[in-house]
């Protein structure tokens, strides 16, 4: 027997047979070696895939970063015939639409997630729970389908009128109410974020301990009271799938390029088109001519990339802070 | 006694804004469950008017002449099939790596990563595909379409499936390496088998996501009138047909929209209630 190396990785050669390194197999059997070895490069794929996304996009995003550098965010024109490409309307369209989707998600989420959890009884919580997560089982171009023929008119016809009349001496209920704008987009991204925000909240929910819902009760707390003692406990939970739900109204595209109107423009008024980040990629890129115009809208995705990613990070953390189980990511 | 007489008061109060509460909450709920009915029954008195079986197997024609969405149905299938090949195998032993061997830093990462690329928007893996295999091969392709929908099932599959693995008692492996198997042996012939119904869920539910993803074919698989299965041409899929439809400003274009929709929705609920049907046996 005699040893080739020494060290934390020895390979160790007895009567000529070779051994695996121990952190590749322990029982030094080559099979283990080689299928742990293959998962590993599985696993490493994902990292790399992250890296390619990343590196492929600034790449092909170097003419546009070299034409306007960081001015490319706060430019307020885009219009591609003259070659001006600023970003600044789309930001500011994501960054409305998404947070009209908050104010309208965020209040109905928390009530199905505590009606399901703390309030209803579980033959009646099973299926209900089964019926929002379908929710999230339409797809994007399905919401769009709809905004335009049912949810644009309804905002024309039925919601637009009385919330001008109520609201029309504010900058935002003003001019025409076409029924296509920043108002509609922001409802169907409401109605598309609800299903995950209130699935993660339920998560949290369900993860703090039965024993402070019981401390409550013995106290005399009533079920309300109970509830807020449970709410407070997953506090950063909540905030995380909250997050977690703005991670998607940025990103969503097919249903609000259908109903947001699609003009590059910041108005105040929720009734005016809009436009988003997302669907100026998904409207604007197989008719983009010319290097800059595309390298343009690969920016943009690269921007939409890095922004949704480090939302979800933080998302993620907060609410692993709170569930802190190895729970799959809600699809 | 007129304390008690407050106190009762303050409980009364206490008791009302409690069933208040459940009250609102219970109505939260049910206005979701109404605007999932609302949708879905409109999709159906839509679809049914223009679905018949020509529309199901023709090609798109011109404005007023008919036609229909087979080769859409046949699209989006072999687009589904081709990123299944890649994703699932790809995802299933990522997550038997993250199960098996995935507690140290490295797993960790990889979970991290994992998590956070399913909240990616699916557009900026469009963006991707384009710029990584469209750019490169100077044309649309069913395969850029492929790869872009691959890329969103990998994490999901492969964090379901670490899920899964995990749920595998401890036994189960103990019983297999106490008997000689190697490591190996014993994760695919033992514990595999043990998690395959969960493994076989999350992999249908990542098919059900992606076959309703529009965003990432737009500009790789981009859209065909004919019947193809080239993956190296553009192929049509029933997502950007519906969408293409929806923006037109033809009625005729509408009603087929719907009715595309209606098939592409009979497609994903069928998955997901099977899906719900299944694991509702073994929990």
């Amino acid at each position: 027997m005699k040893e080739t190396s020494t060290g934390t990785r020895t390979t160790v050669v007895a009567h000529g047979v070779f051994r695996w390194p121990r952190m590749l197999s322990p029982t030094g059997d080559a099979g283990d070696a080689i299928f742990r070895s293959l998962l590993f490069c599985c696993a490493l794929l994902i990292v790399l895939l992250l890296a390619a996304m990343i590196a492929a996009m600034a790449y092909r995003a170097r003419p546009s970063f070299a034409q306007f550098g960081f001015d490319f965010l706060w430019g307020r024109s885009w219009n591609p015939v003259e070659g001006e490409f600023g970003a600044l309307p789309f930001i500011y369209g994501t960054v409305v639409s998404s947070l009209i989707a908050l104010i309208l998600s965020v209040p109905l989420s928390l009530g199905i997630a505590i009606f399901l959890v703390e309030q209803a009884p579980k033959g009646i919580a099973r299926p209900i729970a089964f019926l929002v997560d379908l929710l999230a089982a339409i797809p994007s171009v399905v919401y769009g389908l709809w905004g335009i023929f049912v949810l644009a008119p309804f905002v024309r016809e039925e919601l637009g009128p009385p919330l001008q009349g109520l609201f029309g001496w504010t900058p935002f209920f003003r001019g025409t109410i076409t029924g296509i704008g920043m108002l509609t987009g922001g409802i169907i991204l409401a109605i598309m974020i609800t299903p995950i925000i209130s699935a993660v909240v339920r998560d949290v929910l369900a993860a703090v301990p039965m024993a402070q819902r019981e401390a409550a009760l013995a106290l005399g707390a009533t079920k309300w009271e109970t509830t807020r003692v449970v709410l407070a406990n997953g506090a950063p939970g909540i905030l995380g799938a909250v997050i977690l739900g703005l991670g998607r109204a940025i990103g969503e595209t097919m249903a609000v390029t259908m109903v947001i109107g699609n003009r590059p423009q910041i108005s105040l008024s929720l009734f005016d088109p809009a436009y988003t980040i997302a669907s100026v990629i998904a409207n604007e890129f197989t008719e983009a001519t010319g290097d800059l115009y595309l390298s343009a809208l690969i920016e943009l995705g690269l921007i939409l990339f890095l922004v949704t990613f480090i939302i979800n990070a933080l998302a993620r953390l907060l609410v692993w802070s709170v569930a802190r189980r190895t729970q799959p990511a809600r699809v | 006694m007129s304390d008690a007489k407050a106190s009762g008061r303050a409980d009364k109060r206490r008791r009302a804004l409690s069933g208040l509460m459940t009250i609102l909450t219970a109505l939260c709920a049910l206005s979701a469950v109404a605007v999932l009915l609302i949708i879905l029954g409109y999709i159906v008195w839509r679809g049914v008017g223009a679905l018949n079986w020509r529309f199901l197997i023709e090609t798109p024609k011109p404005v007023g002449e008919g036609g229909g969405i087979g080769n859409a149905i046949v699209g989006s299938l072999l687009l589904i099939a081709l990123a299944s090949v890649m994703g699932i195998p790809l995802g299933i032993a990522t997550g038997i790596y993250l199960a098996e061997y995935g507690d140290n830093r490295f797993g960790k990462f990889v979970r991290f990563i994992a998590d956070t690329l399913t909240g990616v928007p699916s557009i900026v893996v469009g963006v991707f595909a384009y710029s990584a295999i469209v750019l490169p091969m100077e044309r649309f392709s069913a395969f850029a379409g492929g790869v872009a929908l691959a890329i969103i099932m990998i994490p999901i599959v492969a964090r379901t499936t670490e899920e899964m693995i995990r749920l595998v008692p401890t036994n189960l492996r103990e019983a297999a390496l106490a008997l000689g198997a190697p490591q190996w042996r014993a994760t695919l012939d033992i514990v595999l088998p043990a998690a395959a119904s969960g493994i076989a869920t999350g992999a249908m539910l990542a098919i059900a996501r992606i076959s309703g993803e529009t965003a990432p074919l737009l500009f790789t698989a981009f859209g065909s009138r004919f019947f193809s299965l080239y993956l190296d041409q553009p192929i049509a899929s029933l997502t950007v047909q519906i969408y293409n439809y929806a923006i037109s400003p033809y009625d005729e274009w509408h009603a087929q929209a719907w009715a595309a929709t209606l098939v592409l929705m009979a497609l994903i609920l069928a998955i997901n209630v099977t899906v719900r049907f299944f694991t509702r046996r073994r929990y």
